[in-house]
């Protein structure tokens, strides 16, 4: 019986623990903040986003057009070596 | 198409070079302000990462059911150019999200089906690469289900209303901002045709160059 009582106080306790450190936690704020109350020095400025961007899309392109470039002169090297093999 | 390539390269490379300051020439947005300059490259590279993924299928539909071994070459350049675009497509985006939106990513349809597709495009060409014989008619199976992605995606913004403006927005746009758009898009369709043409090209020496290779063992 007494053994009983214990576990029943351990499982009130287990099942009270996530309800009160529930109860314990900051509410979380009910709407977006506006962007515009948010502090200076926690804003990222739009020009570096952008440079990002658009550093991004030259780097991808150049590297692209690069990459088939090589790709091209080995085959052709390769092209032109077994046709000539072929002769 | 072949003698165009050329000519394209160049008149892309010259436009996309004046880019920057006709985009710093149109008016900023009244809500977003500098950031929402992104679009102007975002919006191109989005619209020919769908397009990829559109020759792509179409041309796996011909390998797949007419044994058209040709289109193959187009089908794989396109899934590179698809992964190409994609990339830019994934990487502004979140760019622009993060000032715009204040974070750089969220699970919404339209951003999910397009990273889902960019995936599609990585695993068809890792297969090319990896697979061995047989490959290209498996990875046909993969751009086909990569193609029927396409719709959902264009027209998720509408049906789930997300964090990411609807398809009537490029209609609506004032003149202003329209004419860059237009202007990058340009550029950026007629880069993407010179790389699909040199791509495909290269693809079809180098099946040459393989049954140069077979025809030489053979002998």
């Amino acid at each position: 019986m007494r053994f009983l009582r214990v576990c029943a106080v351990i499982a009130v306790l287990f099942a009270a623990a996530p309800i009160s450190m529930a109860a314990m936690q900051p509410q979380p704020p009910k709407e977006f903040v506006p962007a515009d109350t948010i502090p200076q020095d926690e804003q990222i400025p739009a020009i570096n986003l952008v440079a990002a961007a658009y550093g991004f899309v030259w780097f991808a392109v150049l590297g692209y057009v690069f990459s088939i470039a090589r790709r091209l002169k080995t085959v052709e090297t390769e092209l032109a070596a077994l046709e000539s093999r072929k002769r | 198409m072949r003698k165009l390539t050329i000519p394209f390269l160049a008149v892309s490379a010259v436009m996309l070079v004046a880019a920057p300051w006709i985009i710093n020439a149109a008016p900023y947005e009244s809500t977003m302000g500098l950031v929402q300059k992104v679009f102007y490259f975002h919006f191109p590279s989005a619209i020919l990462f769908l397009l990829a993924s559109m020759i792509c299928g179409i041309n796996s539909v011909r390998v797949l059911f007419f044994r058209n071994l040709r289109a193959d070459g187009w089908a794989l350049a396109a899934a590179e150019l698809g992964l190409l675009f994609g990339a830019i497509t994934l990487v502004t985006g979140p760019l622009w999200a993060r000032k715009a939106w204040g974070v750089w990513w969220v699970w919404d349809p339209r951003l999910t089906s397009s990273l889902m597709l960019w995936m599609i495009f990585g695993a068809y060409l890792l297969l090319r690469k990896y697979g061995g014989p047989g490959s290209e008619r498996l990875g046909a199976g993969m751009a086909l289900f990569g193609m029927l992605n396409v719709p959902f995606i264009y027209y998720s913004v509408n049906v789930w209303r997300t964090l990411h403006p609807m398809t009537s927005v490029v209609p609506t746009l004032p003149t202003d901002m329209g004419r860059p758009l237009w202007f990058c898009f340009t550029a950026f369709t007629l880069l993407f045709l010179a790389l699909l043409n040199l791509r495909a090209g290269l693809e079809h020496q180098r099946v040459r160059v393989e049954a140069l290779y077979l025809a030489e063992d053979e002998a």
